[in-house]
């Protein structure tokens, strides 16, 4: 350890604002892209469930009611 | 030659493959930025000229040479995709973009914070400092490209164009100290002699440089991970997906 004690430690030669605020700004900022990475990959998995509920539903009710969609057809 | 490479131009497998590396790149990135920083703070010994504001050395170096060996990964993607017309080539390239323009921002960050107490000065209009954050731009400029585009195959190659173009600025970055006279210092370790740094100085920084690297690739994993579902959202195996990680979440 280059420093006698952790006072002088924090306190970087009196260099401590510049090499706190360095460290501490960079960490922040790896740490943010990281966790909104992952946040984002929930809110895909999520995005996509729902999605899929949605469509086997809606594939669902086309089978359920077959007259319907045969008379849409027809008619159009 | 290259066809073992070819599989992994389908999503699913590429996919895969970013599981399998994302924690060989995550942890052990995180532990050698962990080990680098303690040591470059705590054990390396102190500039004659600097005393100890000299530490901002082991996050400002690797995150600049890094900004520029990301872009530079970014811009070989995005040719990857132009020339074969690889939709995860684009996919890896817009995965690149958001920590790029991260690591480029703390390089001018700590600068910044360097520069203070040494220079004086927040900032100058310095070659190196003026295109590094040119290259800030740049990243910028892809991620908004990208963005603007509804149609992803559109936007990766409008994107892909300017990361392309964006590319010449890497080598003014790397040179405007030699090119220019500056108020930034000369390559320190980038260059094609011995290092001009003390080696109780310089492991430190190796090790900073690795985890730091080790990171990026592990952001970029996770990130390409995030592209992949977003175009494949309606796909078997991402319902498979979804149901297992979601499931497993509510189980705990």
């Amino acid at each position: 350890m280059q420093f006698d004690n952790l006072a002088d430690f924090f306190a970087m030669g009196g260099y401590a604002l510049y090499v706190w605020l360095s460290f501490g700004v960079s960490l922040l900022a790896l740490l943010w892209i990281v966790l909104d990475s992952a946040a984002t990959h929930k809110k895909l998995l999520k995005t996509a469930q729902s999605e899929q509920a949605r469509q086997a539903r809606i594939d669902a009710a086309r089978k359920a009611k077959p007259i319907n969609s045969e008379s849409e057809q027809a008619g159009s | 030659m290259w066809k073992w490479l070819h599989p992994y131009a389908k999503p699913e497998r590429a996919y895969q493959l970013c599981v399998t590396l994302q924690p060989y790149f995550l942890w052990p990135g995180i532990l050698c930025l962990v080990i680098g920083s303690i040591w470059g703070l705590a054990f390396a010994p102190q500039d004659y000229q600097q005393g100890d504001s000299f530490r901002i050395i082991y996050i400002h170096v690797p995150s600049a040479i890094l900004s520029m060996s990301t872009y530079t990964a970014m811009a070989v993607a995005a040719l990857v995709g132009i020339v074969w017309q690889w939709r995860t080539a684009f996919m890896a390239m817009i995965a690149m973009a958001p920590i790029g323009a991260v690591v480029t921002f703390i390089a001018l960050f700590t600068g910044a914070a360097w520069g203070k107490p040494m220079w004086g000065a927040w900032w100058v209009w310095d070659a190196r400092l003026t295109s590094e954050l040119i290259l800030l731009f740049l990243y910028l400029g892809v991620i908004a490209l990208y963005g603007a585009f509804e149609d992803k195959q559109q936007a990766g190659k409008a994107a892909g164009v300017m990361a392309l173009v964006g590319v010449v600025n890497v080598p003014i970055i790397h040179y405007s100290v030699e090119w220019w006279n500056t108020l930034h210092q000369g390559a320190t370790i980038s260059k094609f002699d011995k290092p001009s740094i003390a080696p109780e100085m310089l492991w430190p920084l190796l090790i900073a440089l690795l985890g730091l690297a080790l990171f990026i690739a592990a952001v970029t994993v996770m990130r390409m991970k995030n592209e992949i579902i977003r175009r494949e959202y309606h796909r078997p195996w991402v319902k498979a997906l979804a149901a297992q990680a979601l499931g497993d979440n509510h189980a705990v």
